[in-house]
């Protein structure tokens, strides 16, 4: 590994000169249409800002979701007698729905355990108990969104690489800006190429100051400068990002544990959220994301991101089931106006209807 | 964790059953009803679980029982090989074009380590000696350009960019500069998105037929859910791909992905990324992948590591060592400083049966600290104690500690750690000579 490392520097002087003439040509160019395209997106995004752009979009969001999961257990449960068949053919929905086996099997338990007692022969009543035990599940320790009432609140955001962490800030910080709020972002993820130029376009797009250091730098400092800056500049809410990290890599919990540490002194307190943002394609190994990031800062519930997928999100029964963890919010889309409350009653309403 | 161990909890289920002869539809129902447990916990997608299921039964009821294996072994063994089979037999490579440039094109789901992967791809490639070009046609995710950028230059590969015009303009425009420029490899990185998502997927097939990529490859996360099948179908349906690109498995995803893709779409998986540097792409090994699903560890990969950083002459001279009981510390510190070519020590951890799971691991020290602090120690040893550590008396020991900036305790951890090593090796080469064929088990640490 090392001599590959100095192979490549050494041979970088040759190279440098081609490098460069390719850039050279393109730079300008990128700056240009950069700020060309943020005004165009600009006033995409304004336009719909309406209630109802805003509902059919959540709702165009979550059809997309239910597609192939409810839809099949209507399709397999209206008039039918209810057999071994018939709670093997709903595990197997659960199951492909990303819910997971021990999640699933419980669920199944207690709805054998349901027919039974409250003596349920038809088909369509086991649908609607499947949908109460869900519903049950996952308000049973549904958390919204909460903010203190002291100042600056703050908000750290962490996850594994590519679940969607700078995206969902974006969005969440139009949303609290929306609210009236005065927002103001950290850029944390040091480690990426590119990551802090994201969140700034981002920054651009919703209006708000970002604080970042260049790339490679201490994450623990950006940490610090933005809780001292959403002092200074008096501001309601930061926003911390931070580098996406696999929750396996021993050392880079132990930073993002050591940047949790460097906020909380700052700030004085606990931060009001610890977010985990979740891809809803995600599998099982959604549940030793939160187990272990969890270990390293205080995750205070999970932001499910891209839902508008086909994926079924049914992880996130297995995550209020197995660790006890609210879904706060969901991402549904790529607009600024893409981010809602997570609301369990509505959320498998839609899912079932 | 419930399934971290499957062939433990399989030799358990078993153990009970003890059969002699051939295989009963008992055993192998007990049996196969962890591995499907197991699958599923994989994130394998339920209906390839189901006729994998039923083909390995089918296969195993019958069958001999080795004598050398348990009912347990004797089911998983068939079942990884299924598994391998179905995977897809070797590795597969990249198609290159009859005339240059070759030009492979990136695509998958936001998020799923596209650029990333590029720029690896991009490395491999210029590290056996081809001229790459890295082009950046995701227009949509804010700074996606000059992400491309900063990992061109990280690993000095050019990056071909026109801002935020059409993909399509793009991707043409890059195979005339490649040309142009004499670059043999044309990597497009196009923007993440959903597989029904209609328009953007019409935006990859003008591309496609735009410039005629030689390989459409599909990136997709390790840590995908049941979706992976979907995902995976209808890009193939849409684009054609040629194979998959599966990222992240440096993280304690067991994968089942890769298992699901290749038996719907029947495409293989040519490449696996492992770490977040830039050097972490390597070749998919369907049968490592298998023992990985299935939570049985990956010795293959860890022997294969071991042979690829153990230095064969070095080796010959510690076995000699060994069989004369001449191991020093000089020997032990080299051992050291091979173990850690290998890779970071975690990943290492992570290949062992049964370790692949955070847990357990966390009650091992995988610190690499502690090497360095070894290291530390040794080196503040004189040639004379580091061949003859028996003459380091309590003084020498205050001394070895102070020149390492260590305590006295953890030189006395040291030594007793090396002579319990010596202990041993004494053991193994006295095995060596009771029995000849005992040198298979050294060709293992070789």
């Amino acid at each position: 590994m090392l001599r590959r490392l100095f192979g490549s520097r050494g041979s970088r002087k040759n190279e440098a000169k081609q490098e460069i003439q390719v850039q050279e040509v393109t730079e300008p160019e990128v700056e240009q249409q950069e700020v060309e395209v943020q005004e165009v997106e600009t006033e995409n995004t304004v336009e719909p800002v309406t209630k109802t752009g805003l509902f059919a979009r959540l709702k165009q969001g979550l059809s997309k979701t239910r597609t192939g999961f409810i839809d099949r257990i209507s399709q397999i449960v209206t008039g039918r007698a209810i057999d071994e068949e018939l709670f093997e053919e709903l595990e197997e929905i659960l199951i492909q729905a990303d819910v997971g086996v021990t999640t699933t099997l419980e669920l199944m338990d207690t709805i054998r355990e349901r027919v039974k007692t409250d003596k349920i022969t038809d088909g369509s009543g086991l649908q609607s108990l499947l949908k109460e035990e869900i519903v049950a599940l996952l308000s049973k320790h549904h958390q919204p969104l909460a903010l203190s009432d002291e100042r600056p609140a703050g908000i750290m955001v962490v996850g594994v690489n590519g679940a969607g962490k700078t995206t969902t800030i974006g969005k969440l910080a139009y949303r609290l800006k929306q609210e009236q709020a005065k927002v103001l972002l950290g850029a944390g993820d040091t480690f990426r190429a590119a990551a802090s130029d994201q969140l700034k376009v981002w920054a651009e797009r919703v209006g708000v100051d970002v604080i970042a250091h260049q790339e490679g730098a201490d994450p623990g400092a950006v940490a610090f400068d933005t809780v001292a800056a959403a002092k200074a500049r008096k501001a309601d809410v930061f926003i911390l990002d931070t580098a996406g990290r696999l929750q396996t890599k021993t050392n880079l919990m132990a930073e993002l544990g050591k940047v949790y540490r460097v906020a909380k002194r700052e700030l004085g307190r606990d931060l009001d959220e610890v977010l985990l943002v979740v891809d809803a394609t995600t599998g099982q190994n959604a549940l030793s994301q939160a187990r272990l990031f969890s270990e390293a800062a205080p995750v205070t519930g999970i932001v499910l991101t891209k839902l508008d997928g086909t994926a079924k999100g049914g992880i996130v029964l297995a995550l209020a089931n197995e660790l006890k963890l609210p879904v706060k919010l969901v991402g549904v889309g790529e607009q600024m106006l893409d981010l809602q409350d997570f609301d369990p009653v509505e959320f498998t309403e839609a899912l079932f209807s | 964790m419930p399934f971290s161990n499957l062939t433990g909890r399989l030799q358990e289920t078993l153990r009970k059953l003890r059969t002699r002869g051939k295989l009963t539809e008992k055993d192998v129902e007990a049996a196969l009803r962890e591995v499907r447990l197991a699958l599923l916990e994989a994130d394998v997608n339920y209906k390839v679980v189901r006729d994998f299921i039923g083909k390995v039964k089918e296969r195993a009821v019958g069958h001999e029982v080795l004598s050398s294996l348990s009912p347990a072994q004797q089911v998983i063994k068939i079942v990884n090989e299924e598994l391998t089979e179905l995977m897809g037999g070797t590795q597969s490579k990249i198609t290159f074009a009859s005339k240059p440039p070759t030009i492979i094109m990136m695509v998958g789901l936001q998020g799923a380590g596209k650029t990333t992967t590029s720029g690896k791809l991009a490395l491999s490639f210029k590290n056996k000696g081809h001229r790459p070009l890295l082009v950046a046609a995701d227009i949509y995710r804010p700074a996606a350009i000059k992400q491309l950028i900063v990992v061109g230059e990280q690993i000095d590969v050019p990056v071909f960019s026109m801002g935020e015009t059409n993909p399509v303009d793009i991707a043409k425009a890059a195979v005339a500069h490649a040309d142009r420029h004499g670059n043999d490899i044309v990597i497009i990185d196009t923007a993440g998105r959903l597989h029904i998502d209609t328009e953007l997927m019409g935006e990859l097939e003008e591309i496609k037929n735009a410039v005629a990529p030689h390989e459409i490859l599909l990136v997709v996360d390790s840590m995908t859910g049941q979706e992976a099948v979907n995902v995976a179908s209808s890009f193939d349906e849409q684009l054609g791909i040629d194979g998959v690109i599966l990222t992240k498995l440096d993280g304690d995803a067991r994968g089942g992905a890769a298992l699901s893709i290749k038996a719907v779409t029947g495409k293989p998986i040519k490449f696996a990324t492992m770490s977040e540097k830039m050097d972490g792409l390597e070749v998919f090994h369907p049968d490592r992948m298998a023992s990985r699903i299935l939570g049985m560890g990956d010795v293959l990969s860890l022997i294969e590591k071991a042979e690829a950083s153990f230095d064969e002459q070095k080796a010959r001279e510690l076995t000699e060592k060994m069989r004369q009981d001449a191991f020093t510390l000089e020997d032990f510190k080299d051992q050291l400083n091979q173990i850690k070519q290998m890779g970071p020590l975690d990943q290492l951890l992570g290949m062992l049966p049964g370790m692949g799971r955070m847990n357990q691991l966390k009650n091992l020290d995988v610190d690499e600290s502690h090497l360095k602090r070894i290291e530390a120690i040794i080196d503040s040893m004189t040639v004379e104690e580091r061949r003859n550590p028996d003459i380091i008396g309590g003084s020498r020991r205050r001394r070895i500690a102070q020149g390492s900036g260590t305590r006295v305790q953890d030189v006395n951890r040291l030594l007793k750690q090396f002579n319990q090593t010596r202990q041993l090796m004494k053991q193994f080469a006295g095995m060596e000579k009771k029995m000849k064929k005992g040198r298979g088990m050294f060709n293992l640490f070789r």
